[in-house]
């Protein structure tokens, strides 16, 4: 079950493991409110209104329940609170979810039925699911699936977040979220800090930082006033762009150190050129499915630019530390002697066994294919896993006459992010930026394939041609992120952030389309 | 994360370490190949048995991660008690199967494919062709300067690959890896019949305005560089193209979650192409187009503007 995703262009080689598994008679179910070329894959495809992930899912769990198709042996022995959801969902009749959803109820039961009723089965999301202000809502109603059919914890049964970036779940282990330290040993644990500060000789701040969004927050009333920026380009990529752009050119000071001249380092005090991490630097990068790989020197950086470790080696130089030779087998062998779960991955081990899974504790440790096992361990080993209650919310941006068009965001086969690297190719398959409506609101709006709008919603407004996509729905626009110069799409997004993920709502803004009159 | 966050499990509680259900049991079936005995998994083929063996068998279009097709002929064995040749690439090991993988009939076969092959196509840069020539001693001039050939300009319509299809052996490799064996794609199929048949997009269209999406993986398996990235084939083209001066280097890939490996090609400082091995678990040698070609944005602007 892909949920919110939309693999065969966003991790294609992902797809084709799925397709091997589609040839030999796999079900594959895609919920996503575009008909998406993952979805033209699928057995079924449940075409959502953005934003009514939980109304689905918790109807799916009702009617799991119902049907009697709820695993109660596992349910029993392994998860905690499953009273409270089965009384919590009991409202979510597929009735009302078809109504909140647009999904016929007979599609969501025979998908409630073919999820539980499968022998193993995969529940993957992507950031259709989480750019939501309720991101980690959405992300629980379907861990609640999961726990509810024992898919998970087993071989080829499981929940599946798919990575976006080729480390952005290494960033996270190593402890680049405000409250962990690498591993995800919490910071406000006096046990865990008192570790680190015996090996680092020195006092650790018992308060946890804050996460992007917060950041921006704490630059809004002054309270950040200086800023270091290592490979991220937030002018384009944060929500509400022309927020972020008038607090990052109000801060005192802005380091940044990037590849580029972005348009960030445009604002910054000081640029530090980098090297690309992947091919002119040695060092480990951890994919969606936990394996930690070796990058390697494959080419030479330009002259004058250098390694990200050294750079920040010789910052801590100047401010008066020695830390030894910059070294990235180094740094590592220190995550290894403070984080547990990277213990067993030495330098030599990642390359005689092609990358390692983690955990992985020990040099006799294989490292480990999927996680939870332990939920069906017997007797249980460690706590119980909960259920969650969570309630159906409407995205914050609302639709009213004004703004009466859904607009989501996502990726091109072709294209990342702000295409800053993914630019830098000459693709057969780019086009300029479109705002893709249905054929159906063409109609509606009297506008052409190649017509100039203006798009707008409470926020910005932009200039964009017009394509027509069989694959949305009246009421529903898409646009990507890769092409700001010409359509800043982040000039319509909103900032509404998940308190818990400090993620934005990118996937849901209000917008209207009018006449442009340059046409 | 916040308040709100559930309170992590510290330290996370290790549960027994999983493993994969163990691969299904295979009965053995033992044959003789060149008058050695050899025991293969129900299942193996031939060519299976023979490499078992340190039998080096010539092979064009097979490839470990496609389904073979039996279209090049040139690892026809002999199998006692069969009227023809048999594919080793495909043909199953049966029990008690006597085979001989260098008699006078298979080498003489395997020398008039090699020469009905080089003689009506460019194998130029076809790697393998100029050891596999000298070991069965073929010689493709014996049929005269009037031997047809299917000569024809390189089609050049995008900047990331070039066709020429005077080079092709008509092996279908990349069909099977744009089709089911990997990228599901469906943009080429065998066209035409006899003489006539070549690779070909739906009416033969550009490529720009055909299904391709340009993952490279056809390229990634064609055995005479019919297809070719343009990076080599312009390299190619000047004479810059150096292999003794370039070295490969396995790194991952700057893009997605997946965690592709990819083999970097360098020569003279510069990424020249990008592969991947066929014997990585994630990849099987296939790429997408960013893996492949993304490659680009640290060779612009080198030395890059501040």
């Amino acid at each position: 079950m892909l949920w919110g995703s939309n693999a065969r262009e966003t991790h294609p080689i992902f797809f084709h493991h799925l397709l091997q598994g589609v040839r030999k008679g796999a079900k594959l179910y895609v919920i996503d409110p575009r008909r998406t070329t993952s979805a033209q894959w699928a057995d079924a495809w449940l075409g959502l209104d953005v934003g009514t992930d939980i109304s689905l899912a918790n109807a799916m769990g009702r009617e799991i329940i119902a049907a009697g198709l709820a695993h109660k042996r596992f349910i029993e022995h392994a998860t905690s609170g499953f009273e409270e959801y089965k009384k919590h969902v009991e409202k979510y009749t597929l009735e009302r979810a078809e109504r909140e959803t647009g999904v016929p109820a007979e599609a969501i039961r025979q998908t409630a039925h073919a999820y539980a009723k499968a022998e193993r089965a995969e529940l993957c999301w992507t950031l259709g699911i989480t750019e939501h202000h309720n991101a980690v809502d959405n992300v629980v109603a379907l861990i609640n699936l999961a726990l509810l059919t024992g898919h998970i914890g087993r071989y080829a049964s499981g929940v599946n977040p798919l990575r976006g970036q080729n480390n952005v779940q290494g960033g996270g282990d190593m402890g680049a979220i405000p409250d962990r330290f690498p591993g995800f040993q919490h910071v406000e644990n006096d046990e865990i800090r008192a570790k680190f500060e015996a090996a680092y000789g020195r006092k650790i701040d018992p308060q946890k930082g804050l996460h992007l969004s917060g950041m921006f927050e704490a630059m809004e009333h002054g309270e950040l006033t200086c800023l270091y920026v290592l490979g991220e380009n937030p002018v384009d990529s944060e929500a509400d762009r022309n927020r972020a752009k008038r607090l990052m050119g109000g801060l005192e000071f802005m380091v940044v150190q990037d590849l580029f001249y972005t348009e960030t380092a445009a604002l910054a005090d000081v640029v530090l050129p980098a090297a690309a991490g992947w091919c002119e630097t040695e060092g480990t990068v951890t994919s969606s499915e936990r394996r930690v790989q070796r990058v390697r020197v494959a080419v030479p950086p330009p002259p004058g630019v250098r390694d990200d470790i050294e750079i920040v080696y010789d910052l801590a130089r100047r401010m008066g530390h020695e830390w030894g030779p910059p070294k990235a087998e180094c740094i590592w062998d220190e995550v290894r002697s403070l984080s547990p779960m990277h213990g067993g991955m030495s330098y030599k081990r990642l390359e005689e066994m092609g990358g390692i899974q983690w955990p992985c504790y020990d040099e006799s440790h294989p490292g480990e294919i999927f996680l939870h096992g332990r939920l069906w361990a017997d007797p249980l080993i460690g706590p119980r896993a909960p259920f969650s209650c969570v309630e159906q919310e409407p995205p914050a941006d609302r639709l009213d006459k004004d703004y009466p068009i859904r607009l989501t965001t996502g990726r091109r086969l072709d294209s990342y992010n702000t295409n800053v690297q993914s630019g830098k190719f000459s693709s057969p398959l780019r086009r300029e930026e479109t705002l893709d409506i249905s054929p159906e609101d063409g109609t509606k709006y009297n506008v052409r394939e190649g017509e100039k709008v203006r798009v707008s919603s409470r926020r910005g407004s932009v200039i964009a041609p017009v394509r027509f996509d069989p694959g949305l729905r009246p009421g529903l626009a898409f646009l990507t992120g890769h092409f700001h110069d010409q359509v800043a799409t982040n000039d319509l997004t909103i900032d509404a952030v998940d308190p818990k993920s400090g993620t934005s709502e990118f996937k849901a803004t209000a917008i209207r389309i009018e006449k442009h009159s340059a046409n | 994360m916040s308040d709100l966050a559930p309170k992590p499990l510290i330290p996370v509680p290790r549960g027994p370490v999983p493993e994969a259900p163990p691969p299904r049991k295979r009965a053995m079936v033992e044959l003789t190949i060149d008058g050695q005995k050899v025991s293969v998994p129900e299942g193996s083929t031939i060519l299976d048995a023979a490499r078992q063996l340190g039998i080096d068998t010539p092979t064009l279009c097979f490839l470990e991660t496609l389904a073979p097709v039996n279209v090049c002929r040139v690892c026809v064995v002999e199998l006692e008690g069969s009227r023809v040749l048999v594919p080793a690439c495909s043909r199953k090991a049966e029990p008690g199967m006597s085979i001989k993988t260098d008699s006078e009939r298979v080498r003489l076969s395997r020398r008039m494919v090699l020469e009905f092959l080089a003689s009506s196509v460019d194998v130029s840069t076809a790697p393998q062709f100029p050891g596999y020539a000298k070991r069965y001693g073929a010689d493709p001039e014996r049929f005269g300067s009037k031997a047809e050939t299917v000569a024809q300009p390189p089609k050049i319509d995008n900047d990331l690959y070039v066709r020429d299809y005077s080079k092709c052996i008509l092996c279908y490799k990349c069909v099977e890896a744009c089709g089911v064996d990997a990228q599901n794609t469906f943009a080429i199929a065998v066209a035409g019949r006899g003489f006539d048949a070549h690779i070909s997009t739906e009416f033969d269209t550009p490529l720009t305005n055909s299904a391709c999406v340009y993952c490279g993986n056809c390229i990634g398996v064609c055995p005479t560089g019919a297809l070719m990235f343009k990076s080599e084939y312009d390299m190619r083209q000047a004479g810059t193209w150096n292999e003794s001066r370039q070295t490969k280097t396995d790194t991952i890939c700057p893009y997605c979650g997946v965690g592709c490996v990819l083999t970097v090609h360098e020569q003279d400082g510069s990424i020249v192409k990008i592969t991947s091995p066929l014997d990585q678990s994630v990849t099987h040698g296939n790429l997408c187009i960013k893996g492949r070609f993304g490659y680009r944005f640290v060779e612009v602007e080198k030395p890059r503007k501040k």
